[in-house]
C-alpha cells in the first residue's frame, strides 16, 4: 500500500496513454519520488539526448509519502533531461497537485515523445485523454488554470501548467501547479513546452491508504509535534515563511550583492519577511495577508501577498490584469534575494510583482535574477549597451528595469528571449563567461561560498547545477543544526556536504518536504514510512538510499559529458575575496574540499564514481 | 456539557490535514473528497474558509429524511447518519441549506458530520486551531475576548 504500483505513459507523438505496472524491483533500491524517477531516466534515456527533442522524457512523480497525512506529504518531483544544465534535472513542487495524482491512483504520470500539435492532458481516475489546448496555448498559467477549470466545470481541478516563456524556449521555465507552487529550476517547463504540452489537469476520487493506520497515526502524530516544537519549523517559518533568513544572512555577511561582487545588501531590511510584516502608507495593509499551507503541511511557510495599489508596477494594469490586485503567491527568500540583493533592488512591491509574473508565466526567480544581474553588471562596464537591451537602462537597483526584464523574458519577447538562455550562454555571447555565477550552467542560490563554505562545495558538486536544495549545509554552518559548524572552515565540510546530500535524496525520494529535515532526522522519517509501506525502512536503509540516488545522478552526468569536468565554481569564488563582513577577505575553499570530498565519496582522485562503490551500492 | 466545533477561518493555512483526519475516520482512507469537512480557498481574497456541518437543534436533514435514517445523538448533538437505515435518495441533502450533507456514490448512503462521536478528528489534525472543539454555550468565547480587549479603557 501506500504506492499505487501503477504508472501512466503517455506518448505524445502516437498520442496514446497506457497504464503499466510501477517496477517494484526499483523501488527497493531508490523508494520514490526523486530516487526512482531518476532510474526511469537513466534505464530510458541515453545520458547524450538532446534535452529539448522528443527523444528525452518527463517524468512527474510521487514518493510513498504523498497524499497522506504525514506532514508535508504532497510533494512531487519533475524529472528529466535539462535544457539548462545538460545534467539530470529535478525539481520538487509543493501545492496539491501530487496528492491529486495519487489520489487519482498514479505513482507516476510519463510524458515521451512530442505532440504534432499543442495539447493539455486531462486525467479523471483510470481515464487519461490527450485534448487540444489551441485556445490556451499563448496564455499565461494564470489564464489557462481558469479555462481548464471553466472547461471542466470542477472547481477543485489540479492544474499543473507551463507559461509562455515554456513555450518560447526560454531555457529556465518552471511547471506551476495550482496557480503558483513551482517545480521551479533547470528547465522542466521548457521540456514539457518542447512537447508540445501546455498542461496537465488532475482530478482524483480514490484516495491513499496506509500499511498499519494505527502506527502511521502514531509515528505521524509523533512527527508533527517534532515539527511544531522546533524554532525553524515551529517559530521561524510559519512566522516569516523563508523570508525569515533575508536579515539573518545578509548581517552575517552571506547575502550575495551585486552579481557576487559583495557579500552584504544594504536594502536587505526593505525587502526581509519582517518588511512584509510593516503596513503600508497607501491602503494600511501589510504585505503579507496570510500564510498558506500546501498540501498536508503543518508549518505553512507559504506567504499570499498583495501588490501595494500604489505602486507603479501595477498602476495602469487593467482588469485584465487584476490578478496583480488580488492576492496571490508571496515572496519567497530566493526570488528576494535574487531579484532584489543581486540586482541591488530594495523595492518590497517590485519584487513581490516581479514574483507574481515569475508565477504568471512560469519562470526560475533565481536564474531570472542571476541572469538579470549578470546582464547589469556587463551594461555598467559598457559591454552591452541600449542598443543590445532594447532600450532598457539595466544598472543595478533601477527597479523599472528588472520588471521590464522580467516581463519580456515571461513572454519571451526580444531581449527577454536573449536574457531567457540564462547567465552561461548569455554572458559567453558577450565574451565575459566568468561574470556568470553559475555551476553546471545553473545559477547560484542565495548564499556566499566565501562566507558559508559548505555551500560552495554543495553548488560545486550539486547534481543538478548550483542549488541549495541537495545539501543545505546553512542549517548546520548557520542555524546549527543537526550541530553548529564554523561557515568560515573548510574542515569537516566535505563529510558534513556529503550527509547533507544524502540524507536530502532520501527525504525528497520519500515524497516529503525537506524543510522538514530542520527538525527531522531520518530517524523520525523511517517509522512513518515503516508504518505506510509494506517492507522494513530502516534509517540507514534511507542513508543508502540517498547515496544512491546521488551516485546514480552523477554515473548520469558522466556520460552526459558534465561529471567531475563540471565540479567548478566561477573564478570570482575563488580569486575576489569577501569585500565586508565575518568573511572579509575569504575566498572558496573549493581546492581543499573537494578532493576530500571524492575521496569520502568513494570516488577516485578525478571525481569519477569507482567500480567498488557502484559495485556496493548495487549500480 | 455540550460541545461544537468552532471555526476560525482568519487561521485557516489550507492545509487539508482536517479533511484527511476526516476521510480517513469516516471512510478509512486519506481522500479530500471523501472529507465531510470541507476547506474553501478564495485565491484573490487570500483566505482559506473551512466548512461543515453546524448540527442545528431543529435540523432540516432529520426531518426531511424519510426512513428516520437521521438520529439526534444526544450525548453529542450531532445529527448522525443510520447506515443501515439510509436508502440513499438524498432527500437530506436537498433539505439542508447549506449543502453540508452530500452523498457518497461508492457507498449508495449520505455523509455528514457526526462529531466523531464526541471526539472530532478534524481539530485535533488542525495544525493552527483554525477548527477547535469548544463548550457549545460559548463558541463565541473567544472573539468576545478578543472584542473586550479592544474595548478595554486606557490606563
Amino acid at each position: 500500500m501506500s504506492w499505487t504500483k501503477k504508472v501512466l505513459r503517455i506518448n505524445l507523438t502516437k498520442g496514446t496513454c497506457t497504464p503499466e505496472p510501477l517496477n517494484m524491483e526499483w523501488v527497493e533500491q531508490f523508494l520514490g519520488q526523486r530516487g526512482l524517477a531518476t532510474k526511469y531516466l537513466t534505464e530510458e534515456v541515453p545520458p547524450t539526448t538532446d534535452p529539448l527533442s522528443p527523444e528525452n522524457t518527463m517524468y512527474m512523480i510521487t514518493g510513498p509519502l504523498t497524499g497522506t497525512m504525514a506532514s508535508t506529504a504532497g510533494r512531487y518531483s519533475v524529472v528529466t533531461k535539462s535544457p539548462l544544465t545538460n545534467a539530470v534535472a529535478c525539481s520538487n513542487s509543493g501545492g496539491f497537485f501530487g496528492n491529486e495524482m495519487k489520489c487519482a491512483g498514479w505513482d507516476m504520470i510519463i510524458l515521451e515523445g512530442k505532440s504534432p500539435t499543442p495539447v493539455y492532458i486531462s486525467i479523471n481516475d483510470d481515464n487519461a485523454e490527450i485534448l487540444p489546448a489551441d485556445e490556451i496555448w499563448g496564455k499565461s498559467v494564470w489564464e489557462a488554470d481558469e479555462w481548464l477549470h471553466t472547461k471542466h466545470q470542477d472547481p477543485q481541478l489540479r492544474c499543473a501548467v507551463i507559461g509562455v516563456s515554456g513555450e518560447k524556449g526560454v531555457l529556465y521555465s518552471a511547471i506551476i501547479n495550482d496557480l503558483h507552487r513551482a517545480a521551479g529550476r533547470s528547465g522542466v517547463g521548457t521540456v514539457m513546452g518542447s512537447k508540445n504540452v501546455k498542461a496537465i489537469a488532475l482530478r482524483g476520487s480514490k484516495g491513499v491508504t496506509v500499511n498499519d493506520p494505527k502506527a502511521f497515526f502514531e509515528a505521524t502524530n509523533a512527527a508533527k509535534k517534532i515539527l511544531a516544537e522546533n524554532a525553524v519549523t515551529g517559530e521561524g517559518l510559519p512566522a516569516l515563511g523563508t523570508q525569515v533568513l533575508m536579515n539573518v544572512i545578509n548581517e552575517m555577511g552571506a547575502q550575495p550583492t551585486h552579481n557576487y561582487k559583495e557579500v552584504s545588501f544594504a536594502g536587505a531590511s526593505k525587502i526581509s519577511g519582517e518588511a512584509m510584516l510593516e503596513p503600508r502608507e497607501s491602503d494600511g495593509k501589510p504585505n503579507l495577508t496570510r500564510n498558506a499551507g500546501c498540501f498536508a503541511c503543518t508549518i505553512s511557510c507559504g506567504r499570499i501577498s498583495t501588490i501595494d495599489p500604489q505602486h507603479f508596477s501595477v498602476q495602469n494594469k487593467d482588469d485584465l490584469h487584476h490578478s496583480y490586485h488580488a492576492n496571490s503567491g508571496g515572496l519567497e527568500y530566493e526570488a528576494a534575494w535574487a531579484l532584489g540583493s543581486d540586482t541591488g533592488i530594495d523595492d518590497l512591491d517590485a519584487l513581490t510583482y516581479a514574483q507574481f509574473v515569475c508565477n504568471e508565466q512560469g519562470l526560475d526567480p533565481i536564474t531570472l535574477g542571476s541572469t538579470i544581474a549578470a546582464a547589469m553588471e556587463m551594461f555598467e562596464m559598457g559591454v552591452i549597451t541600449t542598443e543590445d537591451t532594447g532600450g532598457i537602462e539595466l544598472n543595478f537597483g533601477n527597479a523599472e528595469a528588472m520588471i521590464k526584464c522580467t516581463e519580456l523574458v515571461g513572454k519571451g519577447e526580444g531581449f527577454g528571449l536573449e536574457l531567457g538562455q540564462g547567465s552561461a550562454r548569455f554572458c559567453a555571447k558577450h565574451g565575459h563567461p566568468e561574470l556568470s555565477m553559475t555551476v553546471r550552467g545553473q545559477e547560484f542560490p542565495a548564499y556566499d561560498p566565501r562566507s558559508i563554505q559548505g555551500m560552495g562545495l554543495g553548488y560545486a558538486t550539486s547534481n543538478r547545477g548550483a542549488c541549495h536544495l541537495r545539501g543545505y549545509t546553512v542549517a548546520s554552518e548557520v542555524l546549527g543544526i543537526p550541530v553548529k559548524t564554523d561557515p568560515l572552515e573548510t574542515e569537516g565540510k566535505a563529510g558534513l556536504q556529503i550527509a547533507f546530500q544524502n540524507a536530502t535524496a532520501a527525504f525528497d525520494s520519500a515524497g516529503i518536504c525537506i524543510f522538514t529535515s530542520f527538525a527531522w532526522s531520518l530517524e523520525d522519517v523511517a517509522p512513518q514510512l515503516n508504518a505506510a509501506c509494506e517492507g522494513e525502512w530502516t534509517p540507514e536503509r534511507l542513508g543508502e538510499i540517498g547515496e544512491r540516488v546521488w551516485n546514480l545522478e552523477r554515473l548520469y552526468n558522466e556520460a552526459a559529458g558534465v561529471g567531475a569536468c563540471a565540479d567548478k565554481l566561477p573564478p570570482r569564488m575563488t580569486s575576489l575575496p569577501a569585500n565586508t563582513g565575518p568573511a572579509e577577505g575569504k575566498v572558496s575553499g573549493l581546492a581543499t574540499m573537494l578532493p576530500e570530498y571524492y575521496a569520502e565519496r568513494g570516488w577516485s582522485p578525478e571525481g569519477d564514481v569507482t567500480t567498488e562503490t557502484k559495485a556496493r551500492l548495487g549500480l | 456539557m455540550q460541545m461544537s466545533l468552532v471555526i476560525d477561518a482568519n487561521k485557516c493555512t489550507g492545509c487539508l490535514q482536517c479533511e484527511m483526519a476526516c476521510s480517513y475516520e469516516g471512510e478509512g482512507v486519506f481522500n479530500p473528497t471523501k472529507s465531510r469537512i470541507k476547506i474553501f480557498p478564495f485565491h484573490e481574497e487570500g483566505i482559506f474558509v473551512p466548512y461543515t456541518c453546524t448540527q442545528c437543534d431543529e435540523a432540516w436533514c432529520m426531518h426531511a429524511c424519510p426512513v428516520e435514517a437521521i438520529q439526534l445523538n444526544k450525548a453529542t448533538g450531532a445529527k448522525e447518519i443510520i447506515n443501515d437505515l439510509c436508502v440513499g435518495c438524498k432527500v437530506c441533502t436537498i433539505a439542508c441549506p447549506f449543502g453540508t450533507v452530500n452523498y457518497n456514490a461508492d457507498s449508495g448512503k449520505v455523509i455528514k458530520c457526526d462529531l466523531c462521536g464526541g471526539d472530532p478528528e478534524c481539530a485535533k489534525a488542525c495544525p493552527t486551531d483554525a477548527i477547535t472543539y469548544q463548550d457549545a454555550n460559548w463558541t463565541g468565547y473567544d472573539k468576545m475576548k478578543d472584542y473586550a480587549a479592544k474595548a478595554m479603557p486606557a490606563k
